[in-house]
């Protein structure tokens, strides 16, 4: 039983990891008043060219971090659309979606002969604990560097958000961007900063997925997490402490599913149970969806 | 006066054939760099899409699906609710579909009937259930869809596996019967007196005989117009709207803002339900398969639907640009080896540049010279638009 416990932890923590950290990205977008639907194409983009590079250069870290930073330049396209441009946000999110998997598989078929999978990376990012260090049942806990970054970032955004002048002002910024205006805070500095760290952490989501808990790119490593994490930021009522919790509650029907697979029930079944016990969540506790205030507005300078 | 080029460039129909253009430049600038002809290949994508009778009938075939399901988008959109469950939708249609067009055994017209009315009801019940959400719980429509999304997928894996429909042998259910099918002239251009006319007319033997031409694509144009005339000329159609663009103002003048969107959800549910329908009845293999992720025909509603900027009559010439971009990819592929997937690039930018097209107009306005009395005026309504906004 215990045992069990352990292994539906560490299953959780290790499927959880991609959807917090692209949540984390979601919520900061969406708090300074920019909706991204675009995270499913930049976590895609993350996730081929953390494969890619890692693969490539045999350094996953390199990897993660060009996922990242290649998310980012997606995030940056976003944000010159929806804050410059004042183009209609979930416009340009659909078409992130679809020039992210895009490119990336376009990419893959030229790099992989034809083929729409990688090669599977020969270092996946390594464990917190070397091999031998927890034995047994215990060994389940021993999860990827990349689960504790992402519960890092989740601490780093929900400080910066509460604690310190910049969050105030991302919040400010997304609920009136016209009364932080006028105290001074540069409305589309904040916006384009927080789109584009929004885009780094979808791709450094996309790509813990193709180098932690896969270890290679296909099609299907991402298909539709994105939109999961978008679901999991409005779970968690836009908040990052709620998006964390809430891709951690999606992490843990993941586990259950596994966990449950081989019973009577179904497998189909079973992998319908997550996405059913979420709307039965949201009807019987969470109710009425808060959004910041200037979510999805383009601000004008000088309106009120 | 404005010279002719402005006025185009306020034109949203002219910025759109812009965008494509221009969305097909940088796919060929894209296809350059990794080592494709752009001219072929563009040539090859074209030629593939309207080469013949044959492949333009294709298009229109394969385009069928994908304008019911954005003319659901577009609908819903133009009534305030971002429906990104059309994947959903769509799936529980073909479930339903196959379900009574495979169970019951009809003459001809009522088994269509039937089998078009199930997949009607199932899309608009699954899609009428996201309203129902968001009405009296305050979900957001874009949570509760994007879940639905996935427990259809999964549902259609579970139906087609069930020991009843599952066919023995194969990854998919059994097909509808023969008298659900919506090809037009199926049997007769089999048979010995159909294949004498088809043999003597080449035009008719490449639209009739290679594919299977369905009544799907005119009832495409006919909900079109359907929703046009809903929207534009209805008091239902103007309660749709005037919740969508401004809630408190609609529910001060008593409209019941709740019941609205529930049956703004169920009508969008009902078009894509209604591309379902004439897929399973109308093509290949008029079965389910198992799937291991969607096929992506809802969420290529979404962008047919943002390329038409929600009119209804522009997703028919969307939906066909779709289609046709899909078709032709494919020979793209198999004549230049070229990554099919450029076409997924070309309908990114492509939408990517409509959303960006509403710039221009306001770019001709910020510089025009001022003592232009018309343009002025212009300016100021740009103005006043965005104060409204905030």
């Amino acid at each position: 039983m215990f045992n069990t416990i352990l292994l539906a932890l560490g299953i959780t923590l290790m499927y959880s990891t991609p959807l917090a950290l692209a949540a984390q990205g979601s919520v900061m977008s969406e708090a300074s008043g920019v909706v991204n639907v675009g995270i499913e194409g930049m976590m895609t983009v993350g996730a081929f060219f953390g494969a890619l590079i890692g693969e490539r250069t045999g350094n996953p870290w390199f990897g993660f971090l060009c996922g990242g930073l290649a998310g980012a330049v997606f995030g940056l396209i976003h944000a010159f659309a929806s804050v410059t441009c004042r183009a209609d946000q979930t416009v340009t999110g659909i078409a992130m979606n679809l020039v992210g998997p895009g490119v990336s598989l376009f990419l893959c078929r030229l790099f992989y002969n034809g083929g729409v999978q990688s090669e599977p990376v020969k270092n996946k990012i390594p464990n917190i604990f070397s091999k031998n260090v927890l034995k047994g049942a215990a060994s389940n806990l021993n999860v990827s560097w990349t689960t504790l970054i992402a519960l890092l970032a989740a601490i780093v955004i929900w400080y910066i958000f509460y604690h310190t002048t910049w969050g105030l002002h991302i919040r400010a910024v997304g609920e009136h961007p016209a009364a932080a205006d006028t105290l001074g805070v540069n409305v589309y500095k904040v916006r384009y900063i927080c789109v584009i760290m929004s885009g780094f952490l979808a791709g450094l989501g996309g790509a813990s997925m193709t180098l932690s808990v896969v270890s290679q790119f296909s099609p299907t490593a991402i298909s539709g997490q994105g939109f999961i994490a978008i679901a999991a930021v409005i779970f968690g009522k836009w908040t990052p402490q709620g998006g964390y919790l809430a891709a951690l509650l999606f992490g843990f029907f993941t586990a259950l599913v596994v966990l449950l697979g081989g019973t009577a029930i179904p497998i189909e079944i079973l992998s319908m149970l997550p996405y059913i016990f979420t709307i039965v969540i949201l009807v019987l506790f969470v109710g009425k969806a808060a959004a910041p205030k200037a979510n999805g507005k383009p601000y004008i300078k000088g309106t009120r | 006066m404005e010279s002719k080029v402005r006025k185009a460039l306020r034109n949203p129909f002219a910025l759109t054939i812009i965008a494509i253009i221009l969305g097909f430049i940088i796919a060929m600038f894209i296809l350059a760099v990794a080592g494709f002809p752009p001219f072929k290949s563009v040539g090859i994508l074209i030629k593939g899409m309207l080469g013949t009778p044959k492949d333009f009938t294709a298009v229109i075939i394969k385009s069928t699906p994908i304008i019911f399901t954005g003319l659901g988008v577009a609908f819903a959109m133009k009534t305030g609710l971002f429906n990104i469950g059309g994947e959903g939708q769509y799936m529980v249609g073909c479930i339903a579909a196959v379900a009574i067009g495979s169970w019951l055994d009809f003459p001809a017209p009522l088994q269509i009937i039937f089998t078009v009315l199930a997949a009607v009801l199932a899309s608009a019940l699954y899609a009428g259930l996201v309203g129902l959400l968001k009405a009296k719980k305050g979900i957001h429509e874009v949570i509760s869809s994007i879940m639905l999304n996935w427990i259809a997928l999964y549902l259609n894996n579970w139906f087609t596996n069930t020991n009843f429909y599952h066919k023995p042998n194969t990854m998919g259910s059994y097909p509808v019967r023969e008298s659900a099918y919506t090809m037009i002239l199926p049997q007769w251009k089999r048979s010995e007196a159909g294949l004498a006319v088809l043999r003597n007319n080449k035009f008719l033997l490449q639209v009739l005989g290679r594919n299977d031409v369905n009544v799907g694509f005119i009832v495409a144009i006919a909900a079109s117009v359907l929703v046009t005339w809903i929207l534009t000329r209805t008091r239902k159609g103007f309660e749709l709207r005037a919740v969508g663009s401004n809630i408190h103002a609609a529910r001060y003048t008593g409209i019941d803002v709740e019941k609205n969107m529930i049956q703004s959800m169920m009508i969008s549910g009902a078009l894509c339900g209604l591309g379902a329908a004439f897929y399973i009845t109308g093509q290949q293999p008029h079965l389910l398969n198992t799937l291991s992720s969607s096929e992506n025909i809802g969420f290529n509603g979404l962008s047919v639907a943002f390329i038409a900027q929600n009119s209804p009559i522009g997703c028919i010439f969307a939906g066909l640009l779709f289609g046709g971009l899909l078709y032709g990819g494919a020979t793209l592929q198999s004549q230049l080896g070229a990554p099919t997937e450029i076409i997924n690039i070309i309908i990114g930018v492509i939408v990517f540049l409509v959303a960006l097209s509403i710039l221009i107009p306001r770019f001709l306005d910020t510089h025009t010279k001022k003592e232009k009395p018309q343009e002025v005026t212009a300016k100021e309504k740009e103005k006043k638009k965005g104060a409204g906004n905030v």
